[in-house]
């Protein structure tokens, strides 16, 4: 199990140290400045030291997130700049290190905001509480921050009820250790995103190298008591099941996989592909999936590009944009790379603004609002510096950013019914709102 | 946190926490002022000094001497107060043990608090407080939280044990921790169950022999219950204990993963690769033709692609175990080619990954986009990957022959470049092609001589000369190209000095006119200006060669090379399979068995995918892995490694003889599996590394000496040259045929592999002891119409490490219908593992033709040795000290031998009477035998004057091999 846990600033300054098993200090470290002593404390440097050396202030780029000195295994990950290190001697669950490190960041970010140096600093002894309660001996515990924000507060002094002791105690080891009894709204809301992004790797050519939609049902609940949610999209194994008699005018769709919160009873799912679950108080990620069949790609990038001669380059490119002509996309940028090389730029675009930006080493074309089944073209006068380098430009791929309000995938939701046998509200009294954004994810044409 | 903000401000400690140099240095004031604050009497104060000090310990200052005034604040009902001293008493307790105690009191106190949170923070932080005194005070406050009704205290107190176990294990078993333990298995909350099966998992590494964690059918079920029911970490937990299981049957095992399946479903990629280990592990034991079995396959694609949308560092670990899963199931994710493709702002430590992948996926059905891909790749920025690319072109033009032409021209293509690295890396792929298919695309060779300047890798260098020598007769200038070579001979590295060597020789005999110099010069540079053994041994080689015999010289140099693998860098199937059952730990990132990176006794259990049960096919199996032919790792369960490997494998043996892969390995602690019997084998399996790049067929690898530049197997070698062969020749002789009459029982011949099965050739064979020495006997027959020459044999691993102390002596060509005897001297040093049944053997024959396949049995005789004779005295402690329960009784009948002719017999089979009583009429003989592993086997023989029937009981703490010695004396007595 994880034998320890750092946090280092990006100069390699340890903001952070938990140490939980004494096996990681025995070194030796290769690189690594031994003190005299060796004391305990002493030898814990040793490892801190290790990593600092062989990871953070390493000459080359971080070839592994895994690193292992002297039998000893770092695993790294990196927000912002600031470096979170488990440390372990063990053969442990690599897997389970990471997911644990993204958790330890969500709950750090749902406590006290962004990652940054200041906060940590500001929030030393929070933090160390919070990895003394999610991580004991190594074992991940209980890590959702609903259950964890009853008990760990930082206002101290408050004494609880024994009453509220015990809701404490089962709810953090419970079934439903994601929420607490006794939640109470006097409007019972619900909102539900459905949030794409569409991932595009097309030739220069025109045709699809590989296409993918990665989504989340993300909801954000303000629901009394322990309300009991189904919720049902228009999957295609589950619409073909019932299918037969009504009539199938609505749009299925393929799901390749779908993972779901943990909230969610998958055995239920795996057994009648339905989505049941009790949800956490406010924001949860419900569910997330991805399709590659018949998913509908909002724009069409046709690059060309020419080499003049040795130091010029003449490059045109249309945007073509492919959806009802009712809704509008938004903050379309289109990304155009350029040489190191490049001397100069002069640009022609029909609409929106376009700009070269050498540091970026690209040009890049902003167009605000563009409506569908519209087109538009830029082009542009690439002037080079003749080089000596042998080595031919890579030409790098023409990406692009936008934001539609349709899903690509093509995925409808069909209900969201919430039972609360309980209290007395019923499905119809709860407000439910849904929301659909498709946003680019990597959509890269080759040119 | 207005106190923080103060802290920052405050330039004293604000300038500590950047100001690296103040670490070390601790100035007194402020140490005084900590203590005076912390003897404050307002607590607000108390609090903040407390902070004070965590912050410095966080940076590193040793802020051991306020230990006392630390504690002195221990009693508060402030919990975050407490909180504090806790962290700060567990860093210091262990370098101030005896006031560490002062803590005790309170500690136990806590424990007893009304409020379960106290009494589980007071439990948790006693189990990190390192110091033997204060365990001793743990055990009673740990005994009642275990039993604590509330569930988050028995939750922590479950992982306190597994602490105090790390700190005393004796103490724990004492005080009947770990049944208390096992109990919570069974615990109503599931958060409880989970947490006790991590700490059980634990504690069960560290004592490989224990049997803590006694999976049963009915343990498994509350385990499968409590899956549904904890969180996602207490659902690693359950998972990966499962893996631990072996179902009895298939009907079990299918239940499990029924109940497993969903987990593939969830968030958290840790709990599905997990369920992917518990699946992929059960998965053995499903028949293939059941339903249940392809829906299983198909249901574990999807969720491992998802993982490729995961967080890069996640990313990362999936696709090293996708790696090993595509190895071990290449059927999972044959058609999911695409979404390994490399993104352009991937890390650069999943492109790699992704492009490992993808050659592995490779096939005729989607080479072409993989081609178009690789080409992208090859125009990237990072040097290593580019590299890769270049490489991976050349693996698909080998895999794939329909590809092969448009991957040269690819090759050609990024040659033009001109940028140095992708040449030289092009340039070393384009000789593996030509080695794969010869005769094809040297119409290329003139663009790769304009290239020869640019060259300074060695190994590009090497591969270049290599191209030179072999086409020597179709480049005009050859001798001038190799000649420019020479002139640096000294400052060239052993690899291209070795290839330069082999290059020039084979250049004299294909034009021993124009090139007599040159050779000379090469052989004088290799033999008497070097000193690398290895080079001048080579040297000496040739020189002998050409000088004593120059038809047989060229026999051997320009001798027909054996083919190249299809697959590279294919785990060995042992290892394989073991990290399989690893999958989503480090040894799976690492691809390395955990003991390669584990200290201490954690890392030495092997885990191991389980045998199929079932239908009888188990004998059979191994065909399934090769009748796939070229397509090999197609069926899964190879046992015998797929023929790419094999041929290597082989290639590795002619320069080794397994009898240098070193000394027995040491029989290390019993493993789980009830593999006690077969030691630590396993071990020294993974030290062996390939010593040849199969790849590369020995020719370019710079590592051994001879056999080499032979190109073919030592085997063709012309017996006239006697001198630097390594020992196999001279053992021979020694021993083949002189065979010591011992009497030692010899069964008859048999035929092991007809001739249909192996296109013409016919193996009959038997195995003998001779003067100590294990000999495989075979009859060779050639029933077909064709020569057959460069015989060789490889055993696959078995139950006592059989393998060849040498290669097959077959020295001339093998007519049509001609017979040959050969007699194989065998070791027992080689590569473990437990076969079914126990004497089976697993052998692949090579000849000129093709490998072929069979299974035999050996007698277990051959393996007793002949110091097997046991003292008395140690006979009857061993006796008694093995249990009944080890103990075995067999009938032998129709045996018309007295007790001494029967001693006597035995004798000569190395089976050892010690002692000999008579009870009313009745003898009894006690014997004693010892197998080539060190595992002693006794035996007590009852012989009653005129009845035929002998009754024999058989003790050994290995009882599985009772068997096999039982047919032994029913072999022996009765022949």
């Amino acid at each position: 199990m994880i034998g320890g846990l750092f946090i280092y600033n990006h100069k390699g300054e340890v903001l952070i140290s938990r140490v939980y098993r004494d096996d990681i200090g025995k070194g030796p470290f290769p690189n690594c400045f031994h003190k005299v002593g060796s004391t305990e404390s002493y030898r814990m440097r040793n490892a801190v030291d290790a990593f600092r050396v062989n990871v953070i202030h390493a000459r080359q780029q971080v070839r592994s997130p895994v690193t292992n000195i002297a039998r000893t295994s770092f695993f790294h990950v990196k927000r912002s700049n600031i470096w979170l290190a488990a440390v372990t001697k063990q053969n442990v669950n690599a897997a389970m290190v990471f997911e644990f490190l993204y958790k330890m960041c969500d709950v750090m970010t749902a406590y006290f905001g962004k990652i940054s140096e200041e906060n940590i600093k500001n929030n030393f002894v929070l933090i160390y509480e919070l990895l003394d309660e999610i991580l004991d001996f190594g074992y991940p515990q209980n890590s959702e921050t609903g259950a964890l924000k009853t008990f760990i507060t930082q206002t101290g002094i408050k004494s609880q009820s024994k009453e509220e002791q015990s809701q404490i105690t089962s709810q953090v080891t419970g079934q439903i250790g994601w929420r607490r009894e006794g939640i109470k709204y006097r409007r019972n809301e619900l909102f539900l995103d459905v949030l794409e992004s569409v991932n595009l790797l097309m030739s220069p050519q025109g045709q699809v190298l590989s296409a993918h939609v990665s989504g989340r049902v993300v909801m954000k609940s303000y629901l009394s008591g322990m309300p009991e949610c189904k919720f049902g999209m228009n999957d295609k194994i589950v619409i073909d099941k019932q299918g037969k008699g009504g009539a199938t005018e609505e749009q299925s769709i393929a799901i390749d996989d779908c993972t779901f919160h943990q909230c969610v009873r998958l055995s239920k799912f795996d057994a009648e592909r339905s989505i049941s679950f009790i949800p956490p108080d406010g924001e949860c990620e419900l569910m997330r999936y991805r399709t590659t069949k018949d998913i509908i790609l909002p724009f069409r990038v046709i690059p060309l590009v020419r080499e003049v001669g040795r130091t010029k380059l003449e490059v045109k490119v249309v945007i073509k944009s492919n959806f009802k002509p009712s809704l509008l996309a938004q903050k379309i940028e289109v990304r155009i790379p350029t040489p190191l090389n490049t001397s100069g730029v002069q640009v022609i675009c029909m609409k929106g603004k376009a700009k070269y930006k050498a540091s970026e080493n690209a040009i890049v074309w902003k167009i605000k609002r563009m409506a569908g089944m519209k087109e538009s073209q830029i082009s542009a006068e690439i002037e080079l510096l003749p080089t000596n380098d042998k080595k031919k430009w890579a030409r790098p791929p023409i990406s692009m950013n936008f934001e539609v309000p349709f899903a690509p995938s093509g995925l409808k939701v069909r209900y969201l019914k919430v039972f609360e046998p309980k209290l007395n509200y019923s499905d119809h009294d709860v407000i439910k709102w849904v929301r659909y954004i498709g946003r680019s994810g990597i959509y890269e044409t080759r040119c | 946190m207005e106190w923080a903000n103060q802290l920052c401000e405050n330039r004293q400690f604000g300038s500590k926490m950047t100001d690296s140099k103040y670490f070390t240095t601790t100035k007194k004031g402020e140490i005084f002022e900590l203590k005076a604050e912390l003897n404050s009497d307002k607590k607000e104060k108390k609090k903040e000094a407390v902070k004070k000090v965590i912050a410095s310990m966080t940076v590193g200052k040793d802020v051991s001497a306020l230990f006392p005034d630390v504690v002195n604040c221990m009693q508060t009902d402030n919990l975050e107060l407490k909180k504090l001293v806790y962290l700060y008493l567990m860093n210091y307790a262990k370098s101030q043990p005896d006031m560490a105690i002062m803590a005790v009191n309170t500690f136990v106190k806590d424990c007893e608090d009304a409020n379960p949170l106290i009494r589980a923070l007071a439990v948790r932080t006693m189990g990190c407080i390192r110091v033997d005194k204060i365990t001793e005070y743990l055990c009673e406050p740990l005994r009642k939280c275990l039993k604590d009704e509330d569930p988050y205290v028995r939750k922590t107190a479950a992982v306190c044990v597994a602490k105090l176990h790390d700190i005393n294990a004796q103490l724990v078993e004492d005080q009947g921790f770990l049944d208390t333990l096992k109990d919570l298995i069974s615990d109503s909350n599931p958060m409880v169950v989970a947490n006790a099966v991590a700490a059980l998992s634990e504690i069960a590494e560290s004592h490989p022999n224990s049997n803590l964690l006694d999976l049963n059918p009915q343990s498994i079920n509350k385990l499968l219950t409590a899956l549904n029911e904890c969180t996602e970490w207490g659902q690693i937990f359950i998972l990966d204990c499962l893996a631990n299981y072996t179902p009895r049957d298939d009907r079990e095992s299918q239940s499990i993963c029924e109940r497993v399946t969903p987990r593939l479903s969830h968030a958290n990629s840790a709990v599905v690769l997990s369920a992917v280990k518990v699946l992929m592990k059960f998965m053995e034991m499903l028949p293939k033709d059941l339903d249940y079995y392809s829906t299983l396959l198909k249901k574990l694609a999807p969720p491992l692609v998802t993982l490729l949308s995961a967080e890069p560092e996640l990313q990362y670990v999936a696709l090293r175990n996708i790696n090993l899963i595509v190895q071990k199931r290449p059927e999972i994710l044959k058609h999911e080619m695409k979404v390994f493709f490399v993104k352009y702002n991937d890390p650069i430590y999943v492109k790699l990954e992704k492009l490992d992948i993808m050659i592995r996926l490779a096939s005729q059905a989607n080479i072409a986009q993989v081609l178009a891909e690789l080409k992208e790749y090859a125009t990237e920025v990072d040097v290593d990957f580019v590299r890769k690319a270049v490489r991976a072109i050349g693996r698909c033009a080998i895999k794939v022959e329909q590809s092969a032409e448009r991957c040269v021209s690819t090759l050609l293509d990024l040659i033009q470049t001109k940028v140095n690295y992708v040449v030289q890396e092009a340039i070393v792929v384009i000789k593996d092609i030509f080695r794969k298919y010869p005769n094809k695309y040297e119409s290329v060779i003139a663009t790769l001589c304009e290239n020869l300047d640019s060259l300074d890798e060695p190994e590009a260098r090497a591969a270049m000369i290599w191209i030179v020598g072999e086409y020597a007769e179709r480049i005009d200038n050859a001798d001038e190209l190799l000649e420019s070579f020479l002139e640096g001979f000294h400052d060239e590295s052993t690899q291209v000095q070795l290839q330069l060597l082999t290059a020039i020789v084979k250049l004299f005999l294909k034009k021993p006119t124009e090139t007599q110099e040159l050779v000379q010069q090469v052989l004088s540079l290799a033999t008497q200006d070097s000193d690398n053994p290895d080079l001048r041994d080579r040297g000496y080689i040739y020189w002998r060669l050409l000088s004593t015999d120059p038809v047989a010289a060229k026999e051997v140099v320009l001798a027909e090379k054996p083919l190249i693998s299809e697959e590279t860098d294919l785990i060995e199937p042992t290892l394989l399979e073991e990290l399989i059952c690893h999958i989503g730990t480090l040894a799976s990132v690492y691809h390395k068995p955990p003991s390669a990176f584990v200290e201490g006794s954690r890392g030495v259990m092997h885990k191991r995918l389980p045998a199929r049960t079932g239908s009888g096919e188990s004998t059979e199996s191994p065909d399934v892995g090769t009748a796939a032919g070229g397509s090999a790792p197609e069926a899964a369960p190879s046992i015998i490694p797929s023929q790419g490997d094999l041929l290597g494998d082989l290639l590795n043996l002619d320069m080794a003889p397994p009898t240098t892969s070193g000394p027995p390995p040491p029989t290390t602690g019993m493993q789980m599996g009830g593999m006690d019997l077969l030691g630590g084998g396993l071990d020294s399996l993974v030290g062996i590394s390939h010593s040849v790049d199969p790849y590369l067929g020995g020719d370019i690898g710079g590592s051994p000496a001879m056999g080499a530049g032979f190109g073919a197997a030592p085997a063709v070698m012309p017996a006239s040259l006697n001198a630097p062969v390594g020992g196999g020749l001279g053992d021979l002789f020694d021993l083949g045929g002189v065979g010591m009459p011992m009497g030692a029982y010899i069964p008859p011949k048999i035929v092991w592999l007809p001739a249909m099965k192996a296109k013409g050739l016919e193996i009959s064979g038997t195995f003998a002891r001779r003067a100590g020495v294990i000999q495989m006997e075979l009859i060779l027959t050639n029933k077909a119409m064709s020569v057959m020459t460069d015989f060789a044999i490889q055993f696959n691993r078995n139950s006592f490490g059989l393998a060849p102390a040498g290669p097959l002596q077959v020295l001339t060509p093998l007519g049509p219908n001609q017979t040959i005897e050969v007699s194989l001297p065998l070791s027992t040093v080689g590569p473990v593992m437990k076969m079914d049944p126990l004497n089976n053997l697993q052998v692949a024959v090579k000849n000129n033709i093709d490998v072929f396949y069979f299974s035999c049995q050996y007698p277990i005789s051959m393996l007793f040795v002949e110091d097997g004779k046991m003292e008395r005295q140690v006979f009857l402690a061993t006796w008694k000290d093995i249990p009944n329960d080890n103990e075995s009784q067999f009938q032998i009948k129709d045996c018309h031998l007295n007790s001494d002719a029967a001693s006597s017999k035995l004798q000569g089979s190395n089976i050892f009477t010690i002692a000999k009583r008579t009870v009313e009429g009745q003898d009894m003989l006690y014997m004693s035998i010892k197998l080539s592993n060190g595992i002693w086997v006794l035996a007590e023989l009852r012989v009653q004057a005129g009845n035929p029937n002998y009754t024999i009981s058989l003790k050994c703490r290995a009882p599985e091999v009772s068997q096999c010695v039982f047919q032994c004396y029913e072999a022996v007595l009765k022949n």
